[in-house]
């Protein structure tokens, strides 16, 4: 008996117990886990479905004109171009600091240290006010800037501004930790080689912090390109010279035109997805190179 | 640590390079604190300035407007819903997945993250989009007479959402680290799951928890693009207190625009100082 049928019987067991087990472990999900996907439901998953789901009634061909009519198209270069360029500043810039507040002692810090996340703190329409504020024509910077011709505020440099304000934490507090537990030896050893202290830094300790430099831009431009409250105050609002798309989206909802709103938001949505997966890998291609 | 005091030693014996390493960082520590400067310093004092230009009289005065005052409890109360329902969430999803090992973690994890990447007028669109005239439950609503989009609920959904991930993202990591030996003792012992929770587990994730509960309560209070969209924004019935600021900025009735900003700018202040001091708690603890 057991020699004529060799596999069957119990493979079939087995794997039926495989399957049952999964049902089993499906059906008596832990109560934590039931919370946690109903929330997520809730709250996540349908509303995103909703949207597509919205989306994807206007005909392929509407959709298309609406995603990349002038207007929109205008949207996205200032929201994209924009943000791109506040975050790669502040991936130079938030460096820096994080370097400085990582190797170097100074007074206050540790004040210096604690603000950096002041603007994950402060609610972005005070963020908005008050830049626009110090940079208008007549505010404490802005009135040091117009005479040399720069306008700030209620211009495209202004939602500029305001995005190097929200993303700046992001670079410094990815960079910071990783630049800690650097180890001081190779550097040393480079010194002791006689490398200059600009090539050991351009040689030895750029390279493996380079994918988390990376990654910090990353998270600030994925933030920098979704945020409204700052950047709706600082700007005119004008098309075509400094309206971003997620205020086109708030101004297609005002007029009631949902398919317009809809639209807009599914790109900007999807971008943040794709951003999402990159930061994904990004953060994986650090640690890659951290563990060796 | 000798063996590096030997290194510093080597180093410093060349004149040259210790020379070099006197202006250098100086000169880094100044371009740190100017940019920071430009960017938040100098706009963090002018709230301040700015509110109490006139002194403090006029400060008070605007504090007790009306609009302001029912704002501020608007925004006390959403605060009040949104944290404790995103506080239960993140607690369950950081036991869920700091406690299971599972295929497809990673992007569980990105999931739990997904609201922070999500553009808040994003967010609030897509709440319209299910609960607005047109939307999906449009039509269940209006026939129970229900009223969500420009109305409290829709605010309190917005809320919720852009606050969600905060306290799974910061319970996580000190679960994984403290492990599971302590809960599983507890169990072997007879202890239920609700006294190992409370007993055991509870105890020694209270510093990330709370860590996450400051932040999410700083994030409920002064959200405002998403809130704005489901809102509606009308003065003394939907309008939350960083709404109040855009709007009296934009009647130009700036000097109640900061007034209502120090306020929140205070709450920011708080938040950081918490935040560094649980910080510096579990530091301690690492160092322990």
């Amino acid at each position: 008996m057991a020699v004529s049928s060799p596999s069957s019987p119990q493979d079939l067991v087995a794997e039926t117990s495989v399957w049952k087990k999964f049902l089993h472990q499906l059906i008596h999900l832990p109560w934590t886990w039931r919370i946690t996907l109903a929330y997520l439901t809730v709250m996540l998953f349908v509303p995103i479905a909703a949207m597509f789901l919205k989306a994807s009634t206007e005909p392929p061909a509407r959709f298309w004109e609406i995603a990349t009519s002038d207007v929109a198209l205008a949207t996205y270069n200032v929201t994209f171009v924009t943000s791109i360029g506040a975050a790669l500043l502040n991936g130079i810039f938030g460096t820096l600091i994080a370097w400085v507040l990582v190797r170097y002692d100074f007074p206050l810090k540790r004040l210096v240290d604690a603000t950096v996340d002041l603007p994950f703190a402060l609610p972005t329409s005070v963020a908005g006010l008050t830049l626009a504020t110090v940079y208008s024509d007549n505010g404490w910077i802005g009135s040091l800037l117009s005479p040399l011709g720069i306008k700030v505020s209620f211009t495209r440099l202004g939602v500029g501004v305001a995005m190097i304000f929200i993303s700046l934490p992001f670079v410094v507090r990815t960079v910071q930790p990783v630049l800690q537990e650097m180890e001081h030896d190779i550097e040393e050893a480079a010194w002791c080689l006689g490398a200059s202290q600009w090539q050991t830094f351009w040689k030895v300790i750029l390279p493996p912090l380079f994918p988390t430099i990376l990654t910090g831009i990353a998270l600030g431009f994925s933030r920098a390109v979704g945020e409204y409250g700052s950047t709706v105050i600082i700007s005119s609002n004008t098309p075509f010279q400094d309206l971003i798309a997620p205020v086109l989206i708030f101004q297609r909802l005002e007029q009631y035109d949902y398919s317009g709103a809809t639209v807009i938001g599914v790109v900007l949505l999807t971008i943040s997805l794709i951003l999402l997966l990159a930061i994904n890998f990004l953060q994986a291609w650090a640690r890659r190179y951290d563990s060796k | 640590m000798s063996q590096d005091f030997t290194h510093l030693s080597l180093i410093s014996a060349q004149a040259g390079l210790n020379r070099k390493k006197s202006w250098v960082p100086t000169i880094l520590i100044a371009i740190a604190i100017a940019y920071l400067a430009l960017i938040q310093y100098i706009p963090a004092i002018n709230v301040f300035v700015q509110a109490f230009k006139k002194g403090v009289g006029p400060f008070f005065a605007n504090l007790t407007h009306p609009a302001f005052l029912h704002a501020a409890w608007l925004t006390l109360i959403l605060a009040l819903i949104a944290v404790p329902i995103n506080t239960v969430f993140g607690l369950c999803a950081a036991w869920a997945i700091a406690r299971h090992k599972f295929p497809g973690r990673a992007i569980v994890l990105s999931i739990i993250d997904l609201p922070f990447s999500i553009s808040p007028v994003v967010a609030g669109l897509m709440i319209v989009l299910l609960y607005g005239r047109n939307g999906w439950f449009g039509p269940f609503l209006q026939a129970h007479d229900i009223k969500i989009i420009f109305a409290f609920p829709g605010m309190v959904l917005a809320t919720a959402f852009v606050s969600m991930p905060f306290v799974a993202r910061e319970v996580i990591p000190v679960l994984e680290e403290f492990g599971s030996d302590q809960e599983e003792a507890a169990k072997t012992l007879g202890a239920k799951d609700w006294q190992i929770f409370w007993r055991v587990t509870l105890p020694s994730i209270r510093w990330g928890l709370l860590y996450g509960l400051i932040l999410t309560n700083a994030r409920a209070m002064g959200e405002f693009g998403a809130v704005s969209v489901v809102s509606g924004n009308i003065a003394d019935k939907t309008q939350s207190l960083p709404l109040f600021v855009e709007d009296a900025y934009k009647q130009y009735e700036t000097e109640a625009a900061f007034s209502a900003a120090v306020l929140l700018a205070l709450l920011a202040v708080v938040t950081l100082v918490l935040k560094e001091i649980l910080e510096r708690k579990t530091r301690i603890k690492d160092v322990e």
